[in-house]
This record gives structure tokens, C-alpha cells and sequence, in this order.
């Protein structure tokens, strides 16, 4: 009978956060930051069917970057679990806070469990409140800890650099422009340091805009309202700049 | 929808066990429901008033509801119920959307009203019958398309003009008489706010605008824009240039003979 080698609790764990982190940065960036009058979505995706971002309730959007199976499971089940409490109770019952936990407890849950693999994916939900302080913001990596958010996040590949690119830039009150631009200079930025372009086509744009009439404030941008945004955000800079000089 | 079955199913309708009962349920009832399309969209509208046998159980009740962004349901029928089948069916379809990245189409959320409907059948048998009208606007079609029920979930689509509850009849034939091919979108709200005036004219359990208490008909109307809700000084000014005009002619506008 052969004996099962010895594995210590700590290298397990370490082992599987490694492969769920190494699953993660294979996938490409994407940022959430918030401007004005909400929060942006902004990711690099060829797809136009397979969503990294998709309206979860009114208020609340959600972003993933890993793998496309073991997010859209979360997903459904995040919109299926906003749906029935607003049905349940009141449509203003379902908070970002209480989808985040729950995305907690699923991943944790599955990170831990000796019998399955750990999901390849890190969340962000965010949910846009009726003034900027009213926004929140919540970052849920692989192993189903929470990190609240301020300002701007970013999750997958090269998260690190990309956020501490943002954080030195990002401002409060920023118009949806603005931010856009600052967005996809963020993911433009490859680890070497180089830049490169990223055309309008491959950008996944989505905003969670306040000041929406209706009572989804979910949008998604684009086609020729995201060229005009892409071209205003940088007329702007560029007049800026103009009048430094 | 599978999922609160599976889970939850006594928050369905039509999933409750109903204790025996002699008689009929004394339970507030809507009442007068009416659509007509014009080219470019559809027009639903309601009036407001809710009654329970002789009693007027409430005065300002509202019966027309936005289904989705492109479809509306007003509900004639057993108030209570019909309210919770409407906040069902919109969840359900807000679901669809999320989930599967697109809007069913008209057809499917016509569909989708009739099994409901049709689950309510054993209170409708006691006499809690729920009778919605729903109408959309169709995008792959262009057009606006109205769909009426009755309370075994059996779905007809309507042609032109439709009305439900108890002063229908009276709707109808007044639509019957003011419809024509060519209608605007103002033509056709002041059509409907017409129709229900008659129907309040007639029926007793109907209500008419009332300018005391500043109670005017819910109008709303759907086109390729989406749903869109008149304003209590839109339906109002309609309700007035209508009651200014009934003053001189109670009977409304005539129709030529031949």
C-alpha cells in the first residue's frame, strides 16, 4: 500500500493560489474607475458577445477578468441572487455589499475545498450611489477575500502595474472622457513598459451612470458614442496641454 | 421562472393551495383596460379606479405597468393578484435580458404573460380571475402590436385597437368608432382618454377622470424610443379638452352616419 505523501496545509494553499493566479494573469487587464457622474468599465476584449462586464441590478455592475466559464457560473449566479431578493423584498435591498459577500463565501468556499480546483478569477462589483462618497467599489480575488476600492482598480494580467499607473493619476471628479482616456492608456502600458495601441473595436466599455433617468443605470458604450468619447477625452488633453505650453 | 420554483415555489402565483370556498372572494378589482396602435407605436392606457362588489376600494390606483423598455401590461382583474403577476413578469423578462445578453422578443414575452395566466386558472375559477392587456412594441417589426388574454391564458393578437374589463364593451365601441388608419401619436392618446371616458359613461365600476381630486386616466405609449409615460399635466390637459367638449356634447364626438 503506498503512502500519500505529507503536504503541508501552508504549501497547499500556496500551491493553489499559485495556479489561480497564474490563471488569472493569462487573461487580459481590465479597470474600473470612477468619474463625475459614476463608474467606468473599461477592458480590451475582441469579443463582442462574450461580456467581462454585465449589469448585475440597478446599481450594480460587475467585471471579471480569468476564465470565461468560471465567471459567467458566478455571474448568473450573482444576477440570480439580486433578482430574487429585489422580488423578495424591495428593489432597494439588493447592495453591492451583500453580492460581494456572497462572491466571497462562493470563492472561498471553492478555494478551500481539497476536492475541487480553485476558480481562475478575480471580481470587481461595484455598485454607483447617488453622489461620487455614495459609490462603492469591491475587489474579490481567487481566494474569496474582499478588498473595498476607491477611485480606480484593476484586475488580471498586469493588474499591479496598471493599478499603481492609475493611482497616481486618477482624480476625483473626472469626466467620463477623461477617465476613459486615462483608462486605456492604463491598458496600453505593456510590463516592458512599451505602448501600443488599442483600437476602438477591441475596447468593452461600460458605465454605471447616476444621472440615467431610468432605474438600470447599467450602459453599455459603443460603437459611435465611444469613438466620439475616445476622441473628446484625448481633444481635451490635448488642449491641456497646449496650455501648459 | 425555474429557478424560484425550484427554490422557492410558494412565491409563485398560482403555487398556493387554496382553502375550499363558498361564494366569491371579496377582493379589490381593476377594471378598464385599452390599447391602440397607431403607425409607429401603440398607446395603452388605464383608468383608476379599483372597486370590490358596490364599494370604490381605491380611486387612484394605477394598472398600467412598463414590462420592459419596449413593453407595457395593464391588468383588469383581481387587483391584488394581477399587481404580483405584473411584478413577476417583469422581473422575469429583466432576468432574461441579464442573463442571456438579449431582449426576448414580443412574441416570447406574449407568450411567456399567457403560461402565467394560465397557472392563476384555479383562483380564477373562484373568481379571482386576473385578464391583462399587454402591448409592445415590436423592434424586428417596426411596429406596435397588442395582445389580449382571456383567463385560461389563451392569447389573441389584436388588430388596430383592444380593450379589457368591465367597460370594455363600452371601450371598444367607441374605438371602433374614432379609429382610423393614420392616427398620430396625440390622435391616438386623446383616442384612448375618449374610449375611457365612455367606458366610465357606462360602466359603473369604471372611472373617469376626476378633476376634484386631480385623478386623471394613466396613459402611456410605447414606440421605437422605448416606454414612455405621460405626465399628470399631459393626461391632465387631455382629460380636460375632453371634458370642456363633453359639456357642450355629453355623448362625445359624433360619427358620420355613412
Amino acid at each position: 500500500m503506498s503512502t500519500p505523501f505529507y503536504v503541508s496545509p501552508q504549501q497547499a494553499m500556496a500551491d493553489r493560489a499559485e495556479y489561480a493566479r497564474k490563471g488569472i494573469a493569462r487573461g487580459r487587464s481590465l479597470v474600473v474607475l470612477q468619474y463625475a457622474d459614476g463608474i467606468v468599465f473599461v477592458g480590451e476584449n475582441p469579443s463582442r458577445a462574450l461580456h467581462k462586464f454585465s449589469e448585475i441590478y440597478d446599481r450594480i455592475g460587475f467585471a471579471a477578468a480569468g476564465k470565461y466559464n468560471e465567471y459567467e457560473n458566478l455571474r448568473i449566479g450573482g444576477v440570480r441572487y439580486a433578482d430574487l431578493r429585489g422580488y423578495t423584498y424591495d428593489r432597494d435591498d439588493v447592495t453591492a455589499r451583500g453580492l460581494a459577500n456572497v462572491y466571497a463565501q462562493t470563492l472561498g468556499t471553492i478555494f478551500s475545498s481539497a476536492a475541487e480546483k480553485p476558480y481562475e478569477v478575480e471580481l470587481v462589483v461595484a455598485e454607483v450611489g447617488e453622489t461620487p462618497e455614495g459609490d462603492q467599489i469591491y475587489r474579490l480575488p481567487h481566494d474569496g477575500s474582499i478588498v473595498d476600492e476607491h477611485g480606480s482598480v484593476a484586475v488580471g494580467g498586469n493588474a499591479e502595474q496598471i493599478s499603481s499607473y492609475l493611482d497616481q493619476r486618477h482624480q476625483d471628479g473626472m469626466s467620463l472622457a477623461e477617465a476613459l482616456k486615462l483608462a486605456v492608456q492604463a491598458l496600453s502600458r505593456d510590463t516592458n513598459g512599451s505602448e501600443r495601441e488599442i483600437p476602438a473595436e477591441r475596447l468593452e466599455v461600460a458605465v454605471l451612470d447616476r444621472t440615467r433617468p431610468q432605474q438600470r443605470k447599467f450602459k453599455r458604450i459603443v460603437g459611435r458614442q465611444l469613438g466620439r468619447l475616445l476622441e473628446t477625452g484625448g481633444a481635451t488633453t490635448e488642449a491641456e496641454s497646449a496650455e501648459e505650453e | 421562472m425555474d429557478f424560484l420554483s425550484d427554490h422557492q415555489p410558494e412565491m409563485l402565483p398560482g403555487k398556493r393551495q387554496l382553502p375550499p370556498v363558498q361564494g366569491v372572494i371579496e377582493a379589490p378589482h381593476g377594471t378598464t383596460i385599452v390599447a391602440v396602435t397607431f403607425p409607429g407605436g401603440v398607446v395603452l392606457a388605464g383608468d383608476r379606479r379599483a372597486t370590490m362588489g358596490n364599494v370604490i376600494a381605491q380611486r387612484d390606483i394605477e394598472k398600467v405597468f412598463p414590462a420592459d423598455e419596449y413593453s407595457a401590461v395593464g391588468i383588469a382583474g383581481t387587483a391584488g393578484l394581477a399587481v404580483e403577476m405584473v411584478k413577476l413578469f417583469q422581473l422575469e423578462l429583466e432576468h432574461f435580458e441579464k442573463v442571456e445578453g438579449a431582449q426576448l422578443s414580443l412574441e416570447g414575452k406574449a407568450n411567456r404573460l399567457s403560461t402565467m395566466i394560465r397557472s392563476n386558472l384555479g383562483m380564477a375559477m373562484q373568481g379571482l380571475a386576473v385578464v391583462p392587456l399587454f402591448a409592445g412594441y415590436d423592434v424586428d417589426r417596426g411596429r406596435g402590436r397588442i395582445f389580449s388574454y382571456d383567463v385560461t391564458g389563451g392569447r389573441s393578437e389584436e388588430h388596430n385597437f383592444a380593450a379589457t374589463g368591465s367597460g370594455s364593451i363600452f371601450a371598444r365601441g367607441a374605438m371602433k368608432k374614432f379609429f382610423h388608419d393614420g392616427l398620430t401619436e396625440a390622435e391616438a392618446t386623446m383616442l384612448v382618454v375618449q374610449a375611457l371616458y365612455d367606458a366610465a359613461d357606462d360602466d359603473s365600476a369604471t372611472g373617469g377622470p376626476d378633476v376634484a381630486r386631480r385623478i386623471y386616466p394613466i396613459v402611456t405609449v410605447i414606440t421605437e424610443d422605448g416606454f414612455r409615460r405621460l405626465g399628470e399635466d399631459e393626461s391632465s390637459e387631455i382629460a380636460r379638452s375632453i371634458l370642456e367638449r363633453r359639456l357642450e356634447q355629453p355623448d362625445g364626438p359624433r360619427a358620420a352616419l355613412l
